[in-house]
């Protein structure tokens, strides 16, 4: 997605001026060639928090080494492509002190003292523990060295020059240590820490701000990721039966719910990742997003017939062998389309990218799978079987800007 | 009635317009290539082109294709795909095998020259039970090496 | 006087446990399956004009077999193979020779081809020797004429025409010499190929008979399930639909197109209610549970002999699950009742059990019941051809004149089919102070492997059926054979072994004979243990296995296999494995090794290079040996790495593609190279299930090799080899 040239110009010179007031230069952290002897339950802790901070989902490139980096993660400002954080030392993180680590994952400032984009989610990394970012470090120093380097960033001047960063971070970088909330108990707590410090959902699930920075005010409240839709994990979720802690852990154990459906677009990865953690804090996680989302819900709708026939035919032909209420996946537990939030949502993004680009394979994994649309529809067939979807199996009001939505959605895909 | 353009020619089709092509193709067309397999997406046995992209024809419905063009395995005659299919004896039990090479043709069309790996990513979407895996690969990179017309 | 055990009425008697004997005393016995089927026109006929017709009662079922008869034929006959016609599989046309199954099929039918050939050629040189008053071993063949030494010749057909060839086939044949061979072990290009790639009719799925009708079944969505009474009368409404037909739980949809029956099918079961029990185990123990079931045991052999003393001992469990067959293709059958004769168009792979079986469904005389084998997908054993043919049978009966066509839906094959047996293996061995193994303790648990149809009570619908016939009991496959103990007695020499084989009848899961059935688990579990032993004796696996072989042609498998791979004894760990089996002990040979890499993080395996050798005895087809071979490491390799059937309390939970993943293009090993030992002249070895068993432990060894973890419980799949090799 790109966005209009005079937002960047005008995000770019609003940091330009910041920047500038906030130059400060940042020592390199000197070099180290040998590393402690890391204890393997700290290996084995940095592990299952890697996997919850989805470290290898940026990290790794399609059929790449895990960790090697070479992921082109785009965002509205351009790509921007994750490092190596191998233990390689010429071109991974090899020759990096664990205070340098640190600083990274606090102040987003590298080894030798350049800033890094936040893409990596520094914001969220800096209430991390030291005892947890040690342990990440401990489990990222002892995987298999990769030699690679990542491409160039895909960014406009001047959002290449970091030192604009330094007044990005002035604006949107709060340090300091997590705090619990005593109001909560233990397990509400944890799921806290581990989604504000470790999982930082709230990079795609906060809004941005035209700087790309989480919205103050608006956590968990909805966002994008990679121009799929991200609900809200609060009050303002779309859900059609109520999210449960339960149903959560079920959900983010497994990347699919008898209720609400499958894990599709990024959150995939993110459900495959947790697949390893510790059910412990899958459930603190469920914990603390459960006590946000809402308690009830309208009942929801049945499937209505009529509607718009030639989109009803697509639908007949293209979706009811997964999606008819006999069909066997159906029958098999999955939710009728009706309980399906990217339907129920504010905006059709959610169903626009589910038609046109499905669920792929996960190489010998039994899990959800959806064939992609967008080579056989046109555009205008993915935007009426989408407001036909909406019309037939959610109560809320028709969306406006189907047409356009779609298109932008091409233009990403 | 619906219009359906198929290998260049056009047929009056007495199908329900939900009808996935697949079925006018088998059924009205008498046309053998393209396979049930699973009706879901899942296998590529049904996979045609469509305006020269491949497509399951099992989940696509007629009425998403007047005014545009379906190629089948019929209407590809001999081809080099084809041929190079023959040359590494590329078929089993064959039954995916039309599926296989309208997936290949379309790569090729849109890629002469694919790696290895874009190969195999490409042809992931099609599955083959039979094990004939390394031949089919052979065959699409023999039929690359020789430039697949569109 | 020997004892020879007749497989043909073993596979005849399906289920029921009938051990025949044939005895022979002085006769020397008809070679392949001239032994049932001795008239030499039953098998090749040769018309006035020359032509000639080749019949088979094995069936094309994928593996080439149709071109292998054919170079067999031309080579023995002295015709070029496309003037010469192959009828396959028909209980009207074609001898019986059971199942096309347990890669019997050269072994069988082409021998007896292969025979009768030779015998039919000879007779021609004969009636041509009288014909021109010379010695007929001065005569040469060619190109379907006789020549004489003079210049003089005469067609096949015209000598044909005068001669009676509805005579029984002698012991022994005038065989070509094998070094004279043009057309077997030359690769020939297979001869349906062609017709697959460009749209030609080529399976049952493609058979469009005049007045054909489209049917679909509302399958029971559990075993046992009970459909409750409703109300079809709007479905019988719907465009299209010709008739509903229902019989106690049986539920099908006649229309006039097959679009129009998906639909209504889709109607009637979102309309059908259905009592269900919880008739299945927990999928989470099932291994246990299985192994908790009452047991037959069958002992399998018991070796004594001196050996060194035990310094050593090792104890290893193995196992498998449930397996699909998973045809690309779901089933398909087209049935025409016509004046109280049904005709079945079925890719069944036994013309003959199913006649039986479906006369015995539909309460007729077996002469009433005509099934002519069509193409169909794919099987690997029994899936689901048997069954829809029984679909068919049952819904033209109801739709009389009419062809009825019924394809499964997806969903139908992966929860219907007959799945392959899940096993254990429990095995204990012990090493001397020289490494030599001197004790070997194997016990093998299984169901049965065969549940193949010859009557009704066989059939799926049998199930579902008001009026239902009697299921007879399961029962084991005797060896040398053998089911769930095939390859269960080791190829190698040891000195003390005892093997038994823990047949339970019980079977929780409905199960039948999946491809090398027992053998699978049985030389993962043999060829994996092999590597711990020699690991145990600091002895590099190839050399360990070649100093416990005394069988020559195993050692030259072997050793080709290590040879083009470039085994060293030297450094490991660079993630290679080794394997090696004599199928059944009693047909191909194979050796595989293998390079393979594990994803640290996510513990996915990826394969590598693959080399395997293969001794098929006299080849006829190289090329088709070499894919047969390629298709069984593929498949065994999506079976190690990522199969198994799921299930919750009620259901087969495994419905479709997304719930049982197989191997894609990704995963495929970088190459693989298959080397042909050439036995010239001596009989044919059947290859279709000769690679599977040495491919899952090859993985196993070479994972061990990689990254340091024994796995021993099939699948090898990534959160299992995740789990094993730790952070």
């Amino acid at each position: 997605m790109a966005l209009s040239k005079a937002r960047i110009i005008a995000a770019a010179v609003a940091l330009l001026v910041v920047g500038a007031g906030a130059l400060l230069w940042h020592p390199a952290i000197a070099p180290v060639d040998t590393h402690a002897v890391f204890s393997h339950e700290q290996v084995a802790r940095g592990a299952e928090l890697a996997a919850i901070g989805d470290c290898s989902v940026c990290h790794t490139a399609t059929n790449g080494q895990p960790f090697a980096g070479g992921r082109g993660v785009p965002t509205p400002f351009g790509t921007v492509y994750a490092t190596n954080i191998t233990p390689d030392p010429e071109t991974g993180i090899g020759r990096w002190s664990e205070a340098a680590f640190k600083r990274a994952m606090r102040d987003g400032i590298d080894r030798a003292g350049h800033h890094l984009y936040p893409v990596l989610p520094y914001p969220h990394f800096t209430r991390a523990t030291d005892a947890d970012i040690a342990a990440m470090y401990a489990f990222l120093m002892t995987r298999p060295a990769a030699h690679a380097t990542a491409p160039l960033n895909q960014l406009p001047f001047p959002l290449n020059q970091r030192f604009v960063l330094a007044g990005w971070n002035l604006l949107y970088l709060s340090p300091g240590p997590w705090h619990p909330d005593p109001a909560h108990d233990a397990a509400w707590n944890r799921g806290n820490y581990l989604v504000e410090a470790i999982g930082h959902c709230g990079a795609c699930h906060t809004p941005h701000n035209a700087l790309g920075a989480e919205s103050s005010g608006q956590t968990l409240a909805g966002g994008q990721a990679e121009n799929w839709y991200a609900p809200p994990l609060q009050s303002a979720s779309p859900a059609v039966r109520p999210w449960t802690q339960a149903t959560l852990a079920d959900y983010l154990r497994t990347g699919f719910e008898a209720h609400h459906g499958a894990a599709a677009g990024p959150m995939t990865a993110v459900t495959d990742e947790l697949a390893g953690v510790p059910d412990s804090d899958i459930q603190a996680i469920a914990t603390y997003i459960a006590s946000m989302m809402p308690k009830t819900a309208p009942e929801p709708v049945m499937a209505r017939a009529g509607g718009d026939p030639h989109a009803a035919a697509i639908f007949a032909g293209a979706c009811a062998g997964c999606h008819g209420s006999d069909a066997p996946m159906t029958r098999a537990g999955a939710p009728s389309l009706a309980l399906s939030t990217v339907v129920n949502a504010p905006t059709p993004q959610g169903a626009i990218q589910m038609i046109l680009n499905g669920i792929p394979w996960r190489e010998g994994k039994s899990a959800p799978y959806m064939p992609s649309f967008g080579a056989v529809l046109t555009d205008a067939q993915v935007a009426d079987l989408a407001s036909y979807l909406r019309a037939t199996y959610s109560e809320k009001p028709a969306w406006t800007d189907v047409p356009a939505e779609v298109a932008k959605a091409r233009g990403s895909s | 009635m619906i219009r359906l353009n198929v290998n260049g020619h056009d047929h009056d089709v007495d199908a329900e317009p939900d009808t996935p092509l697949l079925y006018v193709l088998r059924d009205d067309l008498a046309l053998n290539g393209a396979k049930f397999g699973c009706g879901l997406g899942q296998c590529g046995a049904c996979t045609v082109m469509v305006d020269g992209r491949a497509v399951f024809s099992c989940l696509t419905p007629i009425a998403l294709l007047p005014g545009r063009n379906v190629r089948t395995i019929e209407g590809l005659g001999m081809n080099a795909v084809q041929q190079a299919f023959v040359e590494e004896q590329a078929a089993q039990c064959g039954y995916c095998i039309a599926g296989m090479v309208m997936r290949a043709q379309a790569l090729l069309e849109h890629n002469p020259n694919p790696s290895e790996q874009e190969i195999r990513d490409q042809m992931a979407v099609n599955l083959c039970r039979c094990g004939t895996h390394m031949r089919i690969l052979a065959a699409v990179r023999r039929a690359a090496g020789r430039g697949v017309k569109s | 006087m020997t004892a020879v055990l007749s497989r043909r009425t073993l596979l005849a008697a399906g289920g029921g446990l009938v051990v025949a004997f044939s005895l022979h005393a002085q006769e020397p016995k008809r070679p392949g399956s001239l032994k049932e089927t001795p008239s030499l026109d039953a098998w090749i006929r040769v018309a006035p004009d020359g032509r000639v017709t080749v019949f088979t009662g094995k069936a094309e079922l994928g593996q080439g077999l149709t071109t292998a008869l054919l170079q067999i034929a031309a080579e023995q006959l002295d015709v070029a193979p496309n003037r010469i016609e192959l009828i396959t599989a028909d209980t009207m046309r074609t001898p019986n020779e059971g199942f096309t199954a347990g890669s019997h099929s050269m072994q069988d039918s082409g021998t007896a081809i292969l025979n009768a050939a030779a015998q039919v050629r000879g007779l021609l040189c004969d009636a041509a020797a009288a014909e021109f008053g010379v010695a007929a071993d001065t005569l040469t063949t060619a190109d379907g004429l006789v020549h004489a030494a003079d210049g003089r010749a005469i067609g096949y057909g015209e000598l044909a025409a005068k001669l009676n060839l509805h005579v029984d086939a002698t012991a022994n044949s005038p065989l070509k010499d094998p070094a004279a061979y043009r057309l077997m072990g030359t690769p020939m290009q297979r001869i349906d190929i062609p017709a697959k790639l460009t749209g030609g009719a080529s399976y049952v799925q493609d058979l469009r008979l005049p007045g054909m009708l489209h049917a679909r079944v509302v399958r029971q969505p559990s075993y046992g399930a009970t459909l409750l009474d409703f109300d079809t009368g709007p479905i019988e409404h719907m465009p299209g639909v010709v008739k509903v037909v229902r019989d106690g739980s049986y539920l099908a949809v006649v229309a006039t197109k097959e679009w129009q029956a998906i639909k209504a099918m889709r109607a009637l079961a979102a309309a059908a209610k259905w009592q269900e029990t919880a008739s299945l185990p927990d999928e989470a123990t099932i291994l246990d549970t299985l192994q908790a079931l009452p047991v037959k045991d069958i002992p399998v052999l018991t070796w004594q002999a001196q050996a060194g003393a035990p310094v050593k001992r090792l104890k290893a469990r193995y196992s498998r699950p449930y397996l699909m067959h998973g045809a690309i293709g779901p089933s398909c059958s087209v049935a025409q009742f016509v004046d109280g004769t049904m005709t079945v168009w079925t890719h069944t792979q036994g013309v003959f059990p199913l006649r039986a079986a479906l006369a015995s469904l539909l309460r007729l005389p077996p002469d009433k019941v005509h099934c002519i084998h069509t193409q169909g997908s794919g099987c690997y054993g029994h899936n689901g051809a048997d069954d829809v043919a029984g679909d068919a049978v049952l819904i033209a009966r109801a739709v009389p004149g009419h062809p009825i066509r019924v394809q499964w839906m997806r969903e139908d094959e992966h929860t219907n089919e007959p799945y392959g047996s899940a096993m254990i293996a429990e095995v204990e061995g012990a090493i001397d102070a020289d490494g030599r193994i001197v004790d070997w303790d194997y016990a093998v648990w299984s169901n049965t492997h065969n549940r193949r149809p010859n009557i009704g009570g066989l059939m799926l619908q049998n199930a579902a059926l008001s009026d239902k016939l009697p299921v007879p009991p399961p029962a084991p496959i005797p060896m040398p054979e053998g089911g769930g103990d095939r390859n269960s007695n080791p190829i190698y020499a040891l000195p003390n072994a005892r093997v038994v084989y823990h047949f339970i009848p019980q079977m929780p899961v409905r199960i039948s004979a999946l491809r090398s059935l027992g053998a699978y688990l049985n030389v993962f579990a043999i060829e994996s243990f092999m590597d711990e032993l020699a690991e145990a004796a600091r002895a590099d696996p190839v050399e360990f296995r070649l100093r416990h072989l005394q069988d020559e042609r195993a050692k030259a498998v072997i050793s080709l296999a290590a040879e083009k791979f470039g085994w060293s004894a030297g450094k490991r760990g660079d993630g290679r494995g080794f394997a090696f089996a004599r199928y059944k002990n009693l047909a191909a040979y194979c050796a595989i090794a293998l390079t393979l890499g594990v994803d640290h993080e996510t513990g996915q395996i990826r394969l590598g290079r693959v080399v395997a050798a293969v001794d098929s005895g006299q080849p006829v087809n190289p090329d088709g040996i070499r894919l047969q071979i390629e298709g069984a490491i593929i498949q065994s390799a999506s079976w190690t790495l990522y199969e198994q059937v799921h299930f919750d309390r009620k259901r087969i939970t495994s419905f479709d593609w997304s719930r049982y993943p197989i191997l894609r293009f990704p995963a495929a090993p970088d190459s693989i190279d298959v080397y042909i030992v050439p036995r010239p002249g001596l009989p044919f070895l059947g290859t279709g299930e000769a690679g599977q068993g040495p491919t899952s432990a090859a993985i196993a060894n070479a994972l061990k090799d990689a990254a340091g973890v024994r796995l021993r419980q099939i699948p090898l799949s990534a959160p299992a080899v995740k789990t094993a090799i730790g952070v």
